[in-house]
């Protein structure tokens, strides 16, 4: 497994995707954040950085899918699906070899964020004026959702030999549960199951863990999340032997 | 017996693949698979791998299950796949310390190292491997094949694609490292197949056709010998009516002519016998082995 991860991490560095991806993230949250007038904290008013745990989830949709688009379906179709598969490792230990190189990248792009909240805590009035409770409460809930994302597309990288149809299915399915679940919640016709559709989105977990308030129910949504979604890429990865 | 295979039976739809095919390999032994394209050489080898499981039957490496132990499995063999698919933006070195490190080595540069220097890759070892010419990107196929000092290898077409000083070297690197591992490779040429192999198995259609020592194939595989005689001069027409009551006669061309029969020492006799009488100089006289080709295309078709 530690083989195949740091494999991975090599692989995404020497790609220059994984800079890529942590720079893009940084620089459109900082312009979200710092510089465009609708959003920018300093006007809020409010010590707080909640517009980076409302923008992040959006902007991950993408990046996450962009890293993770090609740890299958480029090893498929260049055939090194093969080698991997023939070496004396379990497919869970390539799996999970993958998964933890998507993430670490995912985590050190969000560290740099912290310098957003020693800004906030810095500027606050008086000082230190920032619901640290809050902040590390979302953070939390921004590692997991993270890893709920990574865990989707490896599943979509695994389904197809295609990056590119891989990218599309990864960002659909990351939306679909990042916020559909929300929006189905509140159709009228579905009455009295509104609560429980709602539950089904990544959203409604979410904020509720950036209340600060860690509810081990968020916390067990999450891991189940992953666990179904590495669980399905298992099953697709053992599928050659069908 | 390295490697064990018993019924081995491999169907994709309702195409089978493999049919019910039963074979043994010994150690040491180096073993040519051949067969025209989608006999079933690639899958049979895939099945070996565990890269994919029997549709039924068995198939043991060094007693072992595929099926059952594929990862003990997996540790003894070293597996060069067809095309040879390889990270190609990865640097040589890099990519060899990888696969060193899937199989925990302990002494992972020392291991890299030395391969380089067997597959002879010391001027490209600092190059990205989607830089190298396809004869190097194969040794590095093979480097990472060897790596672990496996007991089996199975290479699966290791000199396609190379130029003729290329195949000559990677054949004596198999047969260097045949001298004390099981080889079972597969090929299309067969010249490769007498230069290399102890054993020969032709498989068509999924099932095997042949299966010997190259010149056991060939005594099996052709009861007729061919004397291929050169005489100083055209026979005239008298001279070739009375050698042709003598045997079969073929003029092949210009002064040769291929006499066919059943015994070689008789028909050397004929030939110089009839060069006497007629005054001949008989400036040429050897027996035309039946080719491993010709054996290939008789029981492949």
């Amino acid at each position: 497994m530690f083989s195949i991860l740091k494999k991975e991490i090599r692989s995404f560095l020497s790609s220059l995707i994984a800079i890529i991806v942590i720079v893009v993230f940084l620089i459109a949250n900082s312009l979200f954040l710092w510089v465009f007038k609708e959003t920018n904290i300093l006007d809020a008013g409010y010590a707080n950085i909640d517009p980076l745990f409302d923008l992040a989830p959006i902007i991950f949709i993408f990046l996450i899918s962009a890293i993770t688009m090609r740890s299958f379906s480029e090893e498929k179709k260049s055939g090194t699906f093969e080698i991997l598969t023939t070496k004396p490792l379990t497919d869970m230990s390539i799996i999970m070899g993958k998964y933890l190189a998507g993430l670490i990248i995912v985590i050190f792009a969000i560290l740099p964020t912290l310098v957003y909240y020693y800004t906030v805590y810095t500027l606050g009035l008086p000082e230190g004026n920032l619901d640290s409770g809050a902040v590390w409460g979302s953070y939390l809930g921004l590692i997991l959702l993270s890893a709920g994302y990574v865990a989707i597309g490896l599943f979509s990288s695994i389904i197809t030999d295609n990056q590119i149809v891989s990218f599309i299915i990864s960002m659909f399915l990351c939306f679909f549960f990042y916020s559909t679940f929300d929006y189905l919640g509140s159709f009228s016709f579905f009455k009295d199951s509104d609560f429980f559709i709602e539950w089904m989105g990544i959203s409604y977990h979410y904020r509720s863990i950036s209340k600060g308030v860690i509810d081990s129910r968020d916390i067990v949504y999450f891991l189940s999340l992953i666990g179904l979604f590495l669980w399905l890429t298992k099953i697709i990865f053992s599928s050659r032997k069908w | 017996m390295s490697i064990r295979v018993e019924n081995l039976v491999k169907t994709y739809g309702k195409q089978n693949a493999v049919n019910d095919i039963t074979f043994n390999i010994n150690s040491g032994e180096i073993v040519g698979f051949l067969g025209p394209n989608g006999a079933g050489k690639t899958t049979t080898m895939k099945i070996l791998t565990c890269f994919i499981p029997p549709s039924s039957g068995r198939a043991y490496i060094n007693n072992m299950d595929v099926e059952l132990k594929a990862i003990e499995v997996r540790k003894q063999i070293g597996y060069l796949p067809e095309h040879n698919p390889l990270y190609t933006d990865m640097y040589v070195k890099e990519y060899l310390h990888f696969i060193a490190s899937i199989y925990h080595l302990p002494n992972t540069t020392k291991r890299v190292a030395e391969m380089i220097e067997i597959t002879g890759l010391q001027v490209e070892q600092k190059k990205k491997i989607g830089q190298l010419s396809k004869g190097y990107r194969q040794r590095v196929g093979l480097a990472q094949a060897m790596i672990h000092n496996p007991s089996v290898l199975i290479l699966d077409e290791p000199t396609s694609g190379l130029d003729p000083n290329q195949i000559v070297e990677i054949r004596n690197l198999i047969t260097t490292i045949g001298k004390e591992k099981t080889v079972m490779l597969s090929t299309h040429i067969m010249q490769e197949v007498e230069a290399m192999c102890t054993r020969v198995m032709i498989v068509n259609k999924g099932n095997i056709v042949a299966n010997g020592e190259p010149h056991e194939l060939k005594q099996q595989f052709s009861s007729d010998i061919i004397l291929v005689v050169k005489f100083n001069q055209i026979l005239n027409k008298e001279q070739l009516k009375e050698l042709e009551n003598m045997a079969e006669v073929k003029t092949a061309n210009n002064n040769e002519y291929h006499l066919k029969g059943k015994n070689e020492e008789a028909l050397k006799a004929l030939a110089f016998n009839f060069a006497v009488k007629n005054q001949l100089m008989l400036s040429e006289m050897k027996v035309s082995e039946n080719s491993l080709e010709d054996i290939f295309k008789n029981v492949t078709r």
